[in-house]
Formats: structure tokens, sequence, C-alpha cells
């Protein structure tokens, strides 16, 4: 049992802290909201970096490190809401790696593990998915329909539409494609839920780290914040709604690093543990940043104050591949067989 | 990150289990109440004892086995694996034990450890007053020097076993001129004299799993002070900080048990198929792992860093809150037969109620974390 990061690993999670919080620094991360862009200066430096194939493999390009490597960043990036396309492209990276064909994971990973090629991952109801964020500038598109299949589909394949989120930090577009047309994209053939499950790992510790930083500018304000002469902090109603936010945030912290332990080490606990970590992260993700705006009192509820942004990313990835109720769903199912199997042992 | 135990770590708990298998404890006394509980649970410790297991995590020279702080953890995990009950000297092995090793003279070493170990003399803890509970600091019970000995007079509550104890570790006001924490001294008090009276406090269960003291000039002697006259906080906080770190791991697999115990009860009655119990029990399920990461988490960081991080006071505060819930889904699923007194259920479900207030207040726990951990101001009260 050791739950700490390798030197390695520790070294990957200070530079991203260190880079991220100089380069995407709130009145940055504000403007490129404020204008719907993306900060492509920082996207270019961090696929410089390498950051968007961090988890591909060295074959496609990428650096071919593990979901522990990936969700350092994710946190990171969760925590500083930089606006780039990173979550969306690793996602579709994620899908195409572990369900591509050879053929689709050569045609697409390499671009994606250099940040040449923007990808982006939606679900999909009768051919429409009505929101798929990073989906306006991808150049690769990854659907998951109701079935439980999934196809990549390029540009081309499908009628993309911008759509503004309540989360301008990131794009989103309205995504439809003809699935009677002849070139509808290509179906992924392999283990699509393994792939899934993976990106529910990189979504969820997106969350723990927007859970974080929300946190961190709570504590900070309710020290400093006085009323009736005391700072609001001492005040047990808002110091206990604190600790609260640190509950809600440890037991998504500790559940994504499971999962994320679980993607590399142990795939057979991952449906479970990714299950998990969804579930807790998305109801951490919007327990913590709705617990922010009220613990900011009035100013927490004007646009100029910048804990909206995480209130807002909180349930964009809150919903994003289901939420809470979804995953409580699947992880009850497991149980059910669980139990099954060991009544038949 | 590695989630899983090293060769060593699996090859400690493959002998314990294997232990366990081979040497179940009798079955729980249905009849005698409480004394033939005790002497149950007596008789177990001592078969512990006789194979090397009553402390494992005691260094060998006291007759442990020098067990990392993980196979302690693996221990506790076991024992509520198997369901074997809490051993007689439960306090003694995990509190004063421990204590006495860091604060204790070679003297009080030798003289204690022993018997603690092989539970021939059972401890109890007298801390907690009628006035002074959360603000154990305000604690009134006085002891005054005369002669040789000290003069012990005042009141304890909530001390568990006192009935069966030979020693409390008690702690009691010597210097009120000083300020709350300075006059506080740590000592063994013998129970086996008149001057201390014991009382059952029956609890809300019907049983009495705990005592109220009534010291009226109880003597100790000099030679049991622990950690010198007016160190008394200093003791107890070591007393205190050992109070959860294993029993909790029991716990949790009890805990453990309990939520599998409802799923199965879900699943004969249908409702496992009922989105509203699944949606339940899949966060009670969620919990109980988080837990459990938490628990190693703050474990394995106390090893690696030297201090515990923010876990170890989430811990009780979750687990306390989950079993409090557990327990009302599980009356939910079984229905009213559950409240029939007498059955698990029941008793599992008025037990946890205590469990948010024992060991630290869900209040002052919070208080703990909104202070300690993110370093918010405290509030200012009268002193």
């Amino acid at each position: 049992m050791d739950f700490g990061l390798t030197d390695d690993q520790r070294q990957i999670q200070r530079t991203a802290g260190e880079l991220l919080a100089e380069r995407a620094r709130p009145e940055r991360v504000r403007e490129h909201a404020e204008a719907g862009r993306a900060d492509v200066e920082l996207w270019a430096e961090l696929a410089e970096l390498g950051w968007p194939g961090i988890a591909v493999s060295e074959d496609h390009g990428g650096q071919g490190l593990g979901a522990i490597e990936l969700s350092i960043l994710c946190e990171e990036l969760g925590r500083s809401l930089a606006p780039v396309p990173l979550l969306p492209s690793v996602l579709a990276a994620t899908l195409i790696e572990r369900a591509g064909s050879p053929e689709q994971r050569e045609r697409w990973l390499p671009g994606l593990a250099s940040g040449e090629t923007l990808g982006a991952l939606g679900t999909a109801v009768d051919a429409t998915a009505e929101l798929v964020i990073g989906g306006a500038e991808a150049n690769v598109i990854v659907l998951v329909e109701e079935d439980g299949a999934a196809r990549v589909l390029a540009p081309e394949q499908v009628e993309v539409s911008a759509v503004a989120s309540i989360d301008p930090t990131r794009s989103a577009a309205r995504v439809e494609f003809d699935p009677t047309h002849p070139d509808a994209g290509e179906a992924l053939p392999g283990d699509v839920a393994a792939g899934i499950d993976r990106a529910l790992v990189a979504i969820s510790s997106e969350l723990v780290g927007v859970c974080e930083r929300a946190l961190e500018m709570t504590v900070a304000y309710v020290k400093e914040r006085r009323q009736f002469g005391v700072p609001v902090g001492s005040y047990q109603a808002v110091s206990h709604r604190c600790a609260q936010m640190l509950l809600d945030t440890e037991k998504a912290r500790s559940t994504a690093a499971f999962a994320a332990w679980a993607a590399d080490a142990d795939p057979a606990r991952l449906p479970e543990a990714a299950a998990m970590a969804k579930a807790a992260s998305a109801d951490a993700g919007r327990e913590v940043t709705a617990g922010a705006i009220q613990a900011h009192g009035g100013i927490g509820f004007t646009w100029e104050a910048d804990v909206h942004w995480l209130y807002k990313r909180a349930q964009l990835d809150a919903a994003l591949l289901g939420g809470s109720k979804h995953h409580r769903a699947r992880l009850t199912a497991i149980l059910a067989d669980r139990l099954t199997a060991s009544t038949a042992a | 990150m590695d989630l899983t135990f090293t060769p060593q770590q699996t090859a400690f708990r493959d002998e314990l289990r294997v232990w366990l298998a081979e040497n179940p404890p009798e079955a729980k006394p249905t009849e005698g109440g409480e004394d033939a509980e005790f002497a149950w649970r007596r008789d177990w410790q001592r078969r512990l004892y006789d194979a090397g297991w009553a402390a494992p995590s005691w260094p060998t020279e006291y007759g442990g086995r020098g067990a990392t702080p993980a196979e302690s953890a693996i221990y506790f995990e076991e024992l509520g694996r198997a369901r074997v009950p809490f051993s007689a000297n439960t306090l003694g092995l995990l509190l004063g034990g421990p204590t006495l090793m860091v604060w204790g003279t070679p003297e009080q070493k030798e003289r204690y450890l022993p018997p603690i170990l092989s539970a021939e003399e059972i401890w109890c803890q007298g801390f907690s007053e009628p006035d002074a509970g959360s603000d154990l600091a305000s604690l009134k019970t006085r002891a005054v020097k005369d002669g040789e000995d000290w003069v012990v007079t005042g009141q304890k509550v909530w001390t568990s076993g006192a009935q069966f104890s030979k020693w409390c570790m008690l702690v009691a006001r010597t210097d009120s001129e000083v300020a709350k924490h300075k006059g506080l001294t740590y000592f063994l008090m013998d129970m086996e004299q008149d001057a201390v009276q014991v009382r059952p406090l029956r609890q809300i269960t019907g049983e009495a799993e705990f005592n109220e003291l009534f010291i009226e000039e109880a003597r100790i002697p000099d030679a049991n002070v622990v950690g010198g006259v007016g160190n008394g906080w200093k003791v107890a906080l070591t007393t205190l900080m050992n109070e959860r770190a294993g029993l909790g791991f029991a716990l949790q697999i009890r805990l453990r048990q309990l939520l599998d115990d409802a799923i199965a009860a879900a699943s004969v009655r249908g409702l496992l198929e009922d989105p509203l119990y699944g949606d339940a029990l899949a966060e009670l399920h969620i919990r109980c792992e988080s837990l459990r990461l938490l628990a190693w988490k703050g474990l394995t960081d106390a090893e690696r860093y030297g201090q515990p991080g923010p876990e170890g006071s989430l811990v009780k505060w979750l687990w306390s809150d989950t079993n409090q819930r557990l327990t009302e889904l599980a009356v939910d699923i079984v229905g009213p037969e559950a409240l029939t007194a007498g059955t698990d259920w029941s008793y599992e479900f008025l037990r946890a109620r205590g469990n948010t207030i024992e060991g630290g207040t869900t209040e002052v726990l919070k208080n703990i974390v909104a202070e300690r951990v993110l370093g918010l101001p405290r509030l200012k009260v009268a002193a």
C-alpha cells in the first residue's frame, strides 16, 4: 500500500502546477472566456511539452505514460481552468487508443499526441450529440451512441454547429451525422467500455482539481472577509461548511486516485473504480463549487468574482459521460453481479 | 502508487488468516449476561496472547511482534473480517500500553505491560467527566499530595469496562492555579479500593457498555504518576492519538460487512432492482471504499512523511456518518421487523447513534478540520 507519487510523477505535478499558475492566471482565463476563444499560445506550449500525448503510446508519438500521469495533468488543468482543449482531446485519444483498430490508431493518434489534431468526445442520441465539449474546433470526433457502440468521425462526416455552453472556458458544439450516409464515420471495433472508463478517470481528476481550487479560494476569502467584527470563517456555520467541502474533495480525490491506479495496474477493477470516481467527483464538483459561491456571499454571485467559472466547469464535467446517479446505477449492477457470483460460489 | 500489499504484508496477513481459521473463538455466550460475555472476551485474548497475536504492533521486547503500522492495520482488518470479539483488554492494548511505552518509567513498563498483554489486568480510561466532554481540559477531578500518595476525589463518566478493570488511566487536576491544560497529571489508579465506586450507565441500546466512576478520596502512590506531575495533558494526548489508529480499521471492516449484509437483504427482497435503494446502496459502497482508501492513505503518509495528512480527522467523521446512514437504510430495506428488540439490525441501528458522539463528536471533528487542516480562525469564546 503506497499512495505516494514517484519522483518523476511529482516532477510532472510540480512543473504543471508552476507552469499553469504562471500562464493561466485568473485574468488570462477570464479574458479568453469572455472572448469565447481558446488560449492558442498556451496550447502550443503544452503541445510542445507533450501534454496532449502524455498517455498515448510511444508507437503513436506519445509519451507512453499511464493514467496516473494523465490524471496529474488533468487535476492541474482543472485547478487552473486553463482555456485549452486538452481534456476533450485526450478523451478522444483515449477512446481511439483503447477501442480503435490499428488503422484508426495510426491515422489519428500521432496528431492527437502532438496536439496538431484536436479531438472531442460526445454522446449521441439519434445520431445527434447536442453538446460536445471542444467539438467546434475538433479535427476528429468520437461519438458514443445509445447502444454503447462508438464511432470516430472526421469533420467532413459531420455537421458541426458551435453552441455556447454555460462554461465559456471551453468551446462546445452540436454534432450531427447521417447514419444512412455511406460515409458516416467508422465504428471503433474494440472495447469501448474500457475506453470510456479510462476517460472517466481523466474527467474525475479534472473535477478534483476544480474542487481543490474552489476550496482554497473559499478558505482564503472567509479568513479575510469580516462581518460583525470577526472573520466570517470563524463562524462554525461557515467553517463547518468548509470542512464538508474538504471531506467531499477528499472522497473524490481518493476514489479518483484508486481509479487511475486501477486503470494501469488492475484493469479488472476499473469499471467499479471508474464508476465510483465519477460519481464521487461529480457530486463533489457540484457541492464544493456551490459551497464556494455560498461562502463568498453576494460577491460570489457576481460575474466579477472568479468562483463561478469553477462552478460552471464542474457542471459540465459532472454531466460528461454520465452524472453521479448514472454511475451509481452502474455500481449497483456491479454489486448485484458480485453478490450473485459469491452466492453461486 | 501501489495499492496492493507487499509480499511481506501478504505473508503477515496469510499467517494471521490461517491462524484465525484454525483457532476460532468459542461461540458468544447466550446466558450469563455481561460477566459471561466479558469472560468470553478475556478467554479470547488469552488465546491470542498464547499464539503471540494479542498486540502485534507492540515491540518484541514487550511481547509484541514489532509489526509495522501497515501490518497492524492488516491485523485489525483481519480480526474484523473474521468477526471475532474485541479483546477484553482492548483499552490496555491500544491505549494504556502504548502510552506507557512513551511516558512510563522502566519500572512502570516492567510492572504493567506484561499483564496488559495477557489480560490478567484489565484497564479502563478515566478521562471524560459530566462537565468535561469535548472540553476535556476543563476536568475537575482533583488530586492532592498527601505524603507518598495522592488523594483523588471526583467523578468520571463513559468508562467502559470499569467493572472489570484493575487499573484506570486517570487524568486529574493537581494544580488549579495555572492554565487549565497545565495543571493536569496522568495517574494509574488501582480500581480495587472502596473509594472507587462503579455504577453502570445504561445506554439507549439497553445495555451498559459504559460506567460512571465516583471517586471519594481514593489513594494513588506517587510511583503511579505517568510522565511527571503537571504533564498530564501531553500524556493524555498520546493516549487519545492512539485511540483511533488501529481500531479504525476493524470498525471499517465491520461497516463493510454490515453493508454486504444490507445488500444481501435488499437482493432477497428484490430491492436491488429498485433504483432508489440501488442508488443509496451504491453511495454507501463509495463511502466504504473511500474510507478504506483514506485510512490507508493516512497510515502510509504518516509512515512516509512522518505525519498524517488531513485524512485522520476525516475518517472518523465519515465512518460514523456512514454507519448511521447504513443502519437507517437497512431498517428501510428489512422493514419493521428490523426494529424487533434483540435483533442485530435493531442493535446496530441504535448503537450507531453513539458513533457521532464517542471519541470526538462530529461537531468537534469539524472544528479540528476547519482550524488545524484548513487554518480557519477560531471563534473566540469565553475562557
